[in-house]
């Protein structure tokens, strides 16, 4: 087993950003027409992050033109070049699928304004 | 294979390679594949060039570092999993701990009637080794082994005892046959052991889903012919999978990693050979 996630760590991404469910993000997807390539931009909420190694995914959801839409990308898949974390969410679970019997202003997510890990970071930078 | 490779080989082995040889091969048709063969897993691995001029200096001048002529090794299976390829599609993958393998045997044609290698697999703990297999493996200087299998080779000049085989023998883009013995089943019956229909659910049917149906005539030959499919045991049995394609190799955890499946539950010995459609490309 151990054997297989070293060999299977080779094909990953060496980096991925940091983002969590809750957080905005635009998700930049590389699109194959025809012969062409070309950089698609989704952005919206993150709602869960599933599967780990390689086999890692991550939802977004979004509503566009009054429907929601929900996209489910391969963290380490090579279309999807880019992922930009646009707003930290305040949220208190890991999946957010309560999200999807929501609308308007009650699916709001609050911005986070305490983040735990970097004022640790601060702390111990003061220390 | 051979013939395939040797059309394009020879030119280039033959300014690096056909340096003064120990043994005079009569049949310089089989020298010259034997090293098309040599030649090959050489080019696909850029880190080894310089490890063996290192070696070859330490030796004697006319005295190459031993190459294993054929791309053939054993392995365990590991498991399965997924890779992207560029087009970001997920290919299924099945992950081998192929090797290290070790030469415990060279036989040749002057002694054995046959020219083959045998190479070792895996480690049993010291209590299970009995004295003849620990003997055996003292001549090529290796201590423990749970596989020993052997494979025929064109040409045994270069290949030493206690010579180590590697992963690295293969290259990315090999067709390989992967043989191993595959998941015990038990008994099963003949929908899923042959693959038959089974019979009618509705109209009137009982006991009838899964029924093999008839199995021969009547009073005619007043018996059942031989082979006919029934259900039996099920798996157990040593299975070739062809052609897979070898997707990466991990030289680090001596890991070959192929696409698709491979007969055998995880953990399970396998044979890793390369297949005849690899030679015919080469």
């Amino acid at each position: 087993m151990d054997i297989i996630r070293q060999t299977e760590s080779k094909f990953m991404k060496a980096e991925v950003p940091e983002f969590k469910p809750g957080d905005t993000v635009k998700v930049h997807v590389k699109i194959k027409e025809g012969d062409k390539e070309r950089i698609q931009i989704f952005q919206g909420t993150v709602i869960q992050r599933k599967g780990g190694g390689i086999n890692e995914t991550f939802t977004v959801r979004k509503i566009s033109a009054g429907v929601g839409v929900e996209r489910i990308f391969p963290l380490h898949s090579p279309t999807v070049v880019k992922i930009e974390t646009i707003r930290q969410g305040r949220v208190r679970r890991g999946k957010l699928f309560y999200l999807r019997g929501l609308r308007g202003k009650s699916a709001r997510i609050d911005e986070k304004k305490y983040d735990a890990t970097q004022s640790r970071q601060v702390k111990e930078a003061k220390k | 294979m051979a013939d395939e490779k040797e059309q394009q080989k020879p030119e280039e082995s033959a300014v690096e390679q056909e340096e003064p040889k120990e043994t005079p091969e009569d049949n310089t048709e089989e020298q010259a594949s034997a090293e098309a063969q040599d030649k090959a897993p050489e080019e696909s691995a850029a880190e080894e060039p310089p490890v063996e001029t290192v070696e070859e200096k330490s030796e004697e001048e006319p005295k190459k570092k031993p190459v294993f002529p054929v791309k053939f090794i054993l392995g365990r299976k590991l498991g399965m999993g997924s890779v992207y390829d560029v087009d970001g599609n997920v290919i299924p993958v099945t992950y081998i701990e192929a090797g290290p393998c070790y030469v415990t045997q060279i036989k040749d044609t002057d002694k054995d009637g046959y020219n083959s290698v045998q190479i070792a697999f895996g480690s049993k703990r010291k209590k299970h080794i009995n004295k003849p297999l620990f003997g055996h493996l003292k001549k090529a200087g290796i201590e423990s082994a749970k596989h020993l299998k052997e494979v025929r080779v064109n040409d045994t000049a270069d290949i030493e005892l206690g010579q180590e085989v590697k992963v690295d023998i293969f290259s990315t883009g090999d067709m390989v046959n992967i043989t191993g013995t595959s998941k015990g089943l038990g008994f099963q019956g003949t929908v899923r052991r042959h693959g038959f229909a089974g019979g009618p659910k509705t109209h009137g049917q009982s006991d009838r889903l899964r029924a093999p149906g008839s199995i021969g005539q009547s009073s005619d030959p007043s018996r059942v012919f031989k082979g006919i499919r029934m259900p039996g045991r099920m798996g157990n049995d040593t299975v070739t999978t062809k052609n897979l394609k070898v997707v990466a190799i991990d030289e680090e955890n001596n890991c070959l990693v192929v696409k698709g499946a491979v007969p055998g539950k995880r953990n399970s010995f396998v044979k890793v050979a390369v297949s005849n459609r690899t030679q015919a490309q080469a």
